[in-house]
């Protein structure tokens, strides 16, 4: 969990996936596919609030709880996520 | 070898001579030239230009521009030149010329390029006697005219300029960069009415008042008034009423000079008379080139129909064609005013009832254009104001083609459509927003879809949110598609989208509340008391601008090239732009920048538009060891901040160099390095108004001139908009100019909405407003905005010191763990 800066979100290896976890100033810890689908963005590195992230490269906006693009875009993979013993983790079963 | 004599030693006379060297005609003729005036042939086209920068003391490193053909020339092609020498009679059946010293000269072939003068309208008081000019009184025709005229100028007032026609407004301009105050004095009604219609007339005189150029038009001056010792101290209109000058400039036309042909038995009408092979119709042996021409009834005026001619001539003299023809010259002109463009070409106005006629004209900004066209072609066209079409149209009407259907295509582009193009025209498949590829169609689909206000339709299509440059037609389009239907959005006017407070409003509150963090003012000003990441980026910069060293800075809140301090690529890698001040590197810093793009495999190294050197596709981990590595500060490339200055060499080596432009840009650059802003500000500073450093197009941008003075311009670009910057002011001292740059630069950054650049922020607040507060202090607030720009130079640091402690955990942690990067090619 010390790895995720509040309001900021990071990436993680997970198997072969690519999972970005991201962490709300108002609590919360949420998980989505790491990588945008429009051009391949970073979603990690995107800016994000309460509800949503937006991609670094061409601001299409995901939502946090279940990965729907409100901007026009395809939907990325949504990850149940949950925080035991600060340690953060991860369920991949979809 | 045969003999050839040229009598005129000016723009066609020599350059008859060269296309005849160029033919091989050094072999058979062996070539004697007479001039009049005392030098070697020059370019008489850059009077006008001699004369605006006439204050410039290095005026004479002009000298190798100015001089088409220098004394080596003839040396070196074997020519006999007498300068300073006129002729004054052919014995055409003797062969021989008498020239005004006592020499004879005889030749086989006679070329006359005996030129134009001045015409002087007979007026009261112009003569001192039978062939001098009145003291004060000037012709604009010779070098000579030129220097005398610089010369008389110093310390005077006010001048007049007879003649309101290009020579005409090129004088007063050229006057008025003397200090003097600039009195146009036309008869027509219309200015430049040779080449302008009565509308265009009118237009032009307005952009000219507004360049503080005073127009008198409809009246003859007919006479000079002068002092008791004979020197010009006014001129009398004809309606009796006498305005104060120091010195008069007569332009009002120009007459061939055709004396000599005349005394020598050759026809003479307003020119010489020649046939297609330039030569005399009454003598096989004399031929005749340039302005003391008269072709199948024309006489020309300018220099385009001279190169032809000379071609010509040359060709047939030397033999090698026979048969070449000259068929005479389509005339276009442009006006060399700085400030005023004017461009026209052939006709000036429909002559038949048939001809097609296309005029737009829009007076408050100076712009009128019309074009013409006969049989589908185009037969004439005047650009005023906006001359960016007048390439495409001088083919257009110099090679005759095929004009577009659309004729309005000549005048704009409808391929990159622009706002002005009715946006109902449009095709449906025709691509609105080039940055993101959203069609008319989708706009109007959506817009079916429900979306009823132009941010709306934008958001959901992304359509102008690329470069931004498709707004204005997005809203257009979107305005025609729900037909009176448009819901104003007062959200357009929120300096962020989930705050309903435009930027003064919210700037008050946040001093009032004393919100110093994002988190903050969201709590306290958000609708839902939510933070709202697409009002972050915006926020933070503001609150960073208003603050100063007492923000609190939360690193979420900045946009991912803010927290990493580099800007991110296509592919999730970086650019990284070391501070490399006004341009100006060393061998120790490239040397340097060379080992980091060994060692980290750096993919592209690139020189930048900015005068910067761009290390690109560096993956986010090895930014700190690469910062390190270089051991040189941020350059600022990735921010909404201050980015560069550019700067050319300037004083210290350019020749042309006024000032100097690579110290000052740097001591910017060092001053206000890294300043966020709503949007970025690129500047430059150039050493003279050559303008190297392309001043004239930057947010900021300062020009040295004469007398150790700099212009300073802003709200210039070239990028997705292209806009020349307006003059904010001129100053006296690379302080004030210091100064005054961060003034204003502060004054954008606490009033520009967000992402506003410095090219729509200077329009919209307009010049004479932004004069007002900027330089004049009107509001008095001057101090207060210099005081606040003392703060924020304070409180900047080098971001790239991060390397040493980075901010936040995993700061520089790749982002696609799983992805090899560099994807993008490397060179
Ligand atoms: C200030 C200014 C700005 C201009 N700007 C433009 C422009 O922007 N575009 C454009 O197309 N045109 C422009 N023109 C016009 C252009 O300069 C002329 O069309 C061109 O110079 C004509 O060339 P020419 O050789 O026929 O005449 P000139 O260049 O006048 O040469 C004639 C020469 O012959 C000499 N001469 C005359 N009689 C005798 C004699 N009996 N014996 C010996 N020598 C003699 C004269 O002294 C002169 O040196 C401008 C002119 C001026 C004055
Ligand atoms: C291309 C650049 C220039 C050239 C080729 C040039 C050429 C000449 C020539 C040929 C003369 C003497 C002839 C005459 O008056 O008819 C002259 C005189 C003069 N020039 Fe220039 N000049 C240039 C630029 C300048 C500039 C920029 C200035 C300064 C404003 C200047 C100031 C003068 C003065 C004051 C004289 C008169 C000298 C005197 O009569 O004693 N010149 N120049
Ligand atoms: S702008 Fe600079 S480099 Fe260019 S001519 Fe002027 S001083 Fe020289
Ligand atoms: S790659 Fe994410 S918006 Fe384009």
């Amino acid at each position: 969990m010390d790895q995720i800066p509040v309001g900021e979100g990071r990436a993680f290896a997970v198997g072969d996936e690519q999972v970005a976890v991201f962490r709300p100033r108002g609590g919360g810890l949420h998980a989505l596919q790491a990588v945008c689908p429009h051009r391949g963005g970073p979603l990690a590195d995107g800016l994000i609030d309460a509800a949503q992230v937006v991609c670094p490269l061409h601001n299409h906006a995901f939502r946090l709880s279940d990965g729907r693009c409100t901007t026009g875009e395809r939907s990325v993979q949504a990850y149940q996520v949950a925080v035991e013993d600060g340690e953060v983790v991860l369920r991949l079963t979809r | 070898m045969q003999e050839l004599v040229v009598v005129g030693n000016g723009m066609a006379g020599a350059r008859a001579v060269e296309e005849i060297l160029t033919r091989g005609g050094g072999e058979t003729f062996r070539i004697t030239m007479f001039g009049d005036e005392p030098h070697g042939n020059y370019n008489r086209i850059l009077l006008s230009e001699l004369l605006a920068r006439g204050a410039d003391p290095d005026g004479q490193l002009l000298e190798e521009d100015l001089f088409l053909n220098p004394w080596e020339w003839y040396r070196e092609n074997g020519i006999t030149l007498h300068a300073g020498v006129r002729v004054v009679r052919v014995d055409r059946f003797a062969h021989r010329v008498y020239a005004d010293d006592g020499s004879i000269v005889r030749y086989d072939k006679l070329v006359l390029a005996t030129g134009s003068r001045s015409f002087f309208p007979p007026t009261e008081g112009l003569w001192a006697d039978n062939k001098t000019l009145t003291p004060g009184v000037f012709g604009f025709r010779t070098l000579h005219d030129t220097m005398a005229m610089m010369r008389y100028a110093r310390g005077k007032q006010r001048a007049a300029v007879i003649g309101g026609g290009l020579l005409g407004l090129e004088a007063a301009r050229g006057l008025q960069a003397h200090g003097l105050a600039a009195h146009v004095v036309h008869a027509a009604e219309g200015l430049m009415n040779q080449q302008l219609d009565a509308q265009a007339g009118r237009v032009l005189r307005r952009s000219l008042e507004r360049l503080g150029i005073t127009v008198h038009t409809g009246t003859r001056t007919t006479a000079i008034r002068r002092t008791t010792d004979g020197a010009v101290s006014g001129v009398t209109f004809t309606d009796g009423t006498t305005l104060d000058v120091d010195m008069v400039v007569v332009t009002a036309g120009i007459r061939p000079n055709i004396g000599l042909a005349m005394v020598s038995g050759l026809e003479t009408q307003r020119g010489i008379v020649v046939d297609d092979q330039l030569r005399s119709v009454d003598d096989d042996d004399i031929y005749a080139v340039g302005e003391c021409v008269q072709h199948r009834g024309e006489v020309y005026g300018l220099v385009a129909p001279l190169w032809e001619q000379a071609t010509v001539l040359a060709d047939h003299i030397t033999g090698a064609d026979p048969q070449a023809a000259y068929h005479g010259s389509r005339l276009a002109t442009k006006l060399k005013v700085a400030g005023v463009d004017v461009a026209a070409m052939g006709l000036k106005e429909p002559e038949r009832p048939d001809d097609e006629f296309v005029q737009f004209s829009e007076p408050g900004r100076g712009i009128y254009q019309t074009v013409i066209i006969r049989d589908g072609m185009l037969v004439g066209a005047t650009l005023l104001g906006d001359i960016s079409k007048v390439a495409s149209l001088t083919q257009a009407f110099d090679r005759r083609v095929p004009l577009p259907e659309e004729r309005i295509r000549l005048l704009f582009d409808l391929g990159a459509p622009t706002a002005e193009v009715g946006a109902a025209e449009l095709a449906d498949e025709a691509q609105v927003c080039n940055c993101n590829g959203v069609s008319k169609g989708q706009l109007v689909a959506c817009v079916r879809d429900g979306q009823r206000t132009v941010g709306g339709v934008m958001g959901a299509t992304r359509a102008g949110k690329g470069c931004g440059s498709c707004k204005g037609l997005v809203a257009d389009i979107v305005e025609a598609a729900l037909g009176g239907d448009l819901e104003t959005d007062p959200a357009e006017a929120y300096y962020v989208p989930c705050i309903p407070m435009d930027k003064p409003t919210l700037m008050t509150e946040i001093r009032q509340r004393g919100l110093r963090s994002s988190s903050a003012v969201f709590a306290e000003l958000a609708q839902d008391g939510a933070e709202h990441a697409g009002s972050k980026m915006a926020l933070s910069s503001l609150l960073r601008t208003m603050w100063g060293e007492q923000y609190i800075d939360e690193r979420d809140g900045r946009f991912i090239n803010d927290r990493v301090h580099a800007n991110i690529q296509r592919d999730g890698t970086f650019s990284v732009v070391p501070q490399i001040a006004g341009g100006v590197t060393t061998p120790a810093q490239l040397r340097r920048i060379a080992e980091v793009a060994e060692r980290y495999n750096i993919p592209l190294l690139k020189l930048t538009g900015g005068q910067r050197i761009d290390l690109l596709g560096v993956r986010k981990e090895d930014l700190p060891r690469v910062w390190a590595d270089l051991d040189m500060p941020s350059g600022h490339a990735y921010g909404k901040s201050f980015r560069t200055v550019k700067t050319c060499v300037g004083s210290d080596f350019c020749r042309f160099g006024l000032g100097d432009s690579t110290q000052l840009g740097i001591d910017i650059e060092q001053r206000y390095k890294g300043l966020e802003s709503p949007a970025k500000m690129k500047l430059a500073v150039s050493g003279c108004p050559r303008n190297c450093a392309e001043s004239y197009v930057k947010d900021v941008g300062i020009v040295a001139v004469e007398g150790g003075r700099w212009e300073i311009y802003v709200g210039g670009a070239a990028g997705a908009t292209v806009r020349k910057g307006d003059l904010l002011a001129t100053v006296d001292s690379r302080d004030e100019a210091v100064t005054l740059t961060g003034r204003f630069m502060q004054y954008y950054r606490e009033n520009a909405k967000w992402l506003e650049r410095s090219y729509d922020f200077v329009p919209r607040i307009g010049l004479t407003e932004l004069r007002a507060i900027v330089v004049e202090d009107r509001d008095g607030i001057a101090g207060r905005l210099d005081e606040a720009m003392q703060d924020s130079v304070d409180a900047y640091y080098d971001p790239w010191q991060e390397h040493r402690h980075p901010a936040t955990p995993g700061q520089f942690r790749d982002a696609l763990p799983l992805v090899q990067l560099p994807k993008v090619p490397i060179r």
